[in-house]
């Protein structure tokens, strides 16, 4: 697919101009034949090798790994012998459709994605609708948003654990000097699940600020202006403006924003400190990612591991289809 | 014109292409493992450690490379056990990118002697090892069972009991370490039932221990019975260890005794510097990381005492994986960093205690490690421990069902207020998963 259209696009500016002038030179001189012949080649093969790398790094980094992995997840394979594989078919699929712990991790990846992306989202909305206006040192401001995006995972997860600690942290101090009982985070279902949903809500809501904000000023200044003419209010111009006008642009961040929380996997591994990848005692914040690691690097399951990886690409490849269907309907009410 | 001149730019394009595709692929399929032997002629030694293995810190390095001036040593640490491990398991089995000298923790050597043992050199066989400096049982767990020995001791982890004498004094228990370690010597419920003593005058946000799992590793740390038979079968659901070791922790998970905090998290630390538990179990190697953690605050008011029982908590080995580029050179730095002389200054360092009992007698803590404690016997409390700990039988997932035990089961009673029944329940439902049951 994008062979092609790579292809097209390379090659659509040079027939242009510099095609009518070889098969003019050719019918001229037969001498110069081979040029032509080189030149058609030069047409039809750059673009391939202009998109090479990409496939080249993909075919290394890429398939093969995840041919590898799906192999892998039809074998007993142990961390401690890699040379030593047996056949199990589906068992590693069937296993884990059978285990709790799969089950819970998938509900918790789901549960932490919603209260992680719903919100962030809404925030990033209204955030870069202030950025839109005139502000005074609007640089600063963008800059700062993108801040936290250029964290490291790991210091903002400790600075969350440190915030969120059960004892002495400062999220347990400020709802103590309320009145209220200090949470243990870590350790309540909700609590952990909120807790780790913080840390991705820090670090992304900037990032998609800044999104939202790119689209925002492309939207043509006529349409606010006809709409105050009509005497819209500010938030009227925003629900019946700016919101229709970025619809691709939100769409494109609940996709990429649905990826990473599928895969979300450093934030609550180091929020949960010792033995992380077990996400808690209950596991109430082990999410897929997690259990992956778990089953492959703590319990040495590598088999079982790949199995988990393939379900989470299924999964993935459903949220893309249930995606694409929304963009059609989307662009058929248009 | 255009074309005439664009062409040679496509031509480059496809010869950097060309070059980065076979550079990619050239990338693949050697191993050329970077800093071995560098333009000087000098070998670079890597040593794979985790967390603060202390010879580094005690200036063995830097005293190997001066009189072997044709080597450089580069230490690789990872800073926690569980993400070491993994990492040195792939390196084993692919060979690529192991580290020279290889350092394995306690609860893995079993793992590694069992199924790792063809990726190591034997070090019984290496010049200057000589099995009668190591303790028996330390030689043994690094050995296969075809007598090849793939780990040499570092340290071991007799475990004493440390606790602030100023928090004790406070809630008007004794001080004084002779009459703490009589109070309970010989059995843990004497050392909860002190606890509840404490609790009842507890100084202001301090609680007795920092943990219940920390009471679960030190009373098992004794234990004569561990999570596998001698035939590698498990039985921790039976073990005595085990269950002497649960019984105990739930007593303090289910009491208002423990700090709550879980080991080697940034809280736990936090806890050691703000003085939150007046407790803790102390295997040698923690002496270290306590004064490190609380800091100037604590100097004189730790102190040690035996424990109930005599036991073993962790300890290292350093092995020569097979794949490694130097292995005579790698060979002859373990050998050379495992000998007395070498741990009794890791032991002056760092209060890491010796796999080498010839050393014990001329064991000297420094003079800062010895005033932190109080002027402790540090060495007298160590030394009697190590000669007493128990040989017991390690398995292969020794580690892992460990974690299931404190990380899920002491977990859930302690910070969750399940029942000690449903804690124990879900301890064993993760190890059948961990074991793949």
């Amino acid at each position: 697919m994008s062979e092609t259209t790579e292809y097209a696009e390379t090659a659509s500016p040079d027939k242009g101009d510099a095609a009518p002038a070889a098969s003019g030179r050719r019918k001229s001189s037969p001498t110069s034949s081979w040029r032509s012949r080189l030149y058609r080649w030069d047409i039809k093969a750059s673009p391939y090798v202009f998109v090479a790398p990409f496939f080249l790094f993909f075919g290394a980094f890429g398939l093969f790994p995840l041919l590898y992995t799906g192999w892998a997840s039809l074998h007993r394979l142990e961390l401690t012998n890699l040379d030593d594989s047996t056949w199990l078919g589906l068992e590693n699929y069937t296993n884990l459709l059978q285990s709790d712990y799969f089950w819970n991790a998938l509900g918790n990846t789901f549960t932490i994605g919603v209260i992680s992306t719903v919100p962030q989202l809404a925030i990033a909305l209204g955030i870069a609708h202030l950025l839109n206006y005139k502000l005074r040192g609007s640089t600063l401001w963008r800059v700062a948003m993108l801040a936290p995006y250029a964290t490291s995972v790991a210091s903002a997860s400790l600075v969350f654990t440190l915030l969120f600690a059960w004892d002495g942290g400062m999220v347990n101090w400020i709802i103590g000097s309320v009145g209220f009982d200090p949470v243990n985070w870590r350790e309540s279902s909700w609590g952990s699940q909120f807790a780790v949903s913080s840390i991705v809500i820090w670090r992304w809501t900037g990032y998609n600020a800044l999104i939202y904000l790119a689209a925002m000023q492309a939207v043509p200044h006529d349409l606010y202006e006809s709409a105050s003419l009509d005497g819209a209010s500010r938030w009227q111009q925003f629900r019946h403006v700016t919101i229709p006008m970025l619809r691709p642009t939100i769409l494109f961040t609940v996709v990429v924003s649905t990826i990473g929380a599928t895969q979300l996997f450093g934030e609550p591994l180091l929020f949960g400190g010792t033995a992380g990848s077990k996400g808690g005692a209950d596991h109430q914040f082990q999410t897929l990612g997690l259990y992956l690691y778990d089953q492959g690097w703590i319990n040495g399951h590598l088999g079982r591991a790949s199995a988990v990886a393939w379900l989470m690409l299924v999964i993935l490849l459903l949220i893309a289809a249930v995606n694409l269907l929304i963009a059609r309907r989307l662009r058929k009410a248009q | 014109m255009r074309t005439t001149y664009r062409r040679p730019g496509r031509l480059v394009a496809f010869a950097a292409v060309t070059a980065l595709a076979t550079s990619l692929l050239a990338g693949c399929s050697s191993d050329d493992d970077g800093g071995s032997a560098s333009s000087d002629g000098k070998i670079t030694l890597n040593v794979g450690t985790f967390g603060v293995l202390g010879l580094k810190q005690a200036g063995l390095y830097d005293e190997y490379e001066k009189s072997h001036p044709n080597i450089k040593i580069k230490e690789n640490v990872i800073e926690r056990n569980d993400a070491y491990y993994p990492k040195l398991l792939t390196q084993l089995q692919s060979g690529a990118g192991v580290n020279d000298v290889a350092a394995i923790e306690v609860s893995n050597i079993t793992e590694v002697v069992q199924t790792q043992g063809a990726k190591f050199e034997d070090l019984s066989k290496a010049e200057g090892v000589d099995k009668s400096t190591y303790l028996d049982w330390k030689w043994d767990q690094g050995t296969t069972e075809d007598g090849k020995t793939i780990g040499l001791g570092v340290d071991i982890g007799p475990t004493a009991l440390c606790y602030r004498k100023d928090l004790f004094k406070k809630a008007g228990l004794p001080t004084d370490r002779e009459e703490l370690a009589k109070a309970w010597s010989g059995d843990w419920d004497k050392y909860v039932e002190l606890g509840e003593k404490y609790m009842k005058k507890a100084p202001d946000g301090t609680k007795f221990v920092d943990s219940a799992s920390s009471v679960y590793n030190a009373v098992f740390a004794g234990a004569t019975e561990r999570y596998y038979d001698k035939s590698g079968k498990e039985i921790y659901e039976k073990s005595q260890g085990r269950k002497d070791a649960w019984d105990a922790a739930m007593k303090v998970a289910k009491g208002d005794m423990s700090a709550k905090l879980k080991q080697f998290d940034p809280t736990w630390d936090q806890g050691f510097a703000n003085a939150k538990f007046a407790t803790v179990a102390c295997p040698a190697w923690m002496a270290g990381y306590i004064q490190e953690k609380t800091g100037a605050s604590g100097k004189g008011q730790w102190d040690m005492a035996r424990a109930p029982k005599e036991g073993n908590w962790g300890g290292t080995f350093l092995g020569v994986p097979s794949a490694g580029k130097h292995k005579k050179e790698a060979t002859e730095l373990a050998v050379w960093l495992t000998q007395p002389e070498q741990l009794s200054k890791v032991f002056a360092k760092q209060a890491s205690f010796p796999s080498t009992p010839s050393a014990y007698d001329s064991l000297k803590p420094s003079p800062a490690t010895k005033a932190y404690f109080n002027n402790a016997p540090i060495t007298k409390i160590y030394g009697d421990i190590a000669k007493n700990i128990p040989s017991v039988i390690y398995g292969l997932k020794d580690a892992q069902i460990g974690q299931s035990i404190t990380d899920i089961g002491v977990l859930q009673v302690e910070q969750q207020g399940k029942s000690p029944a449903e804690g124990w329940e879900a301890a064993q439902k993760e190890i059948k998963d961990v074991l793949g049951q």
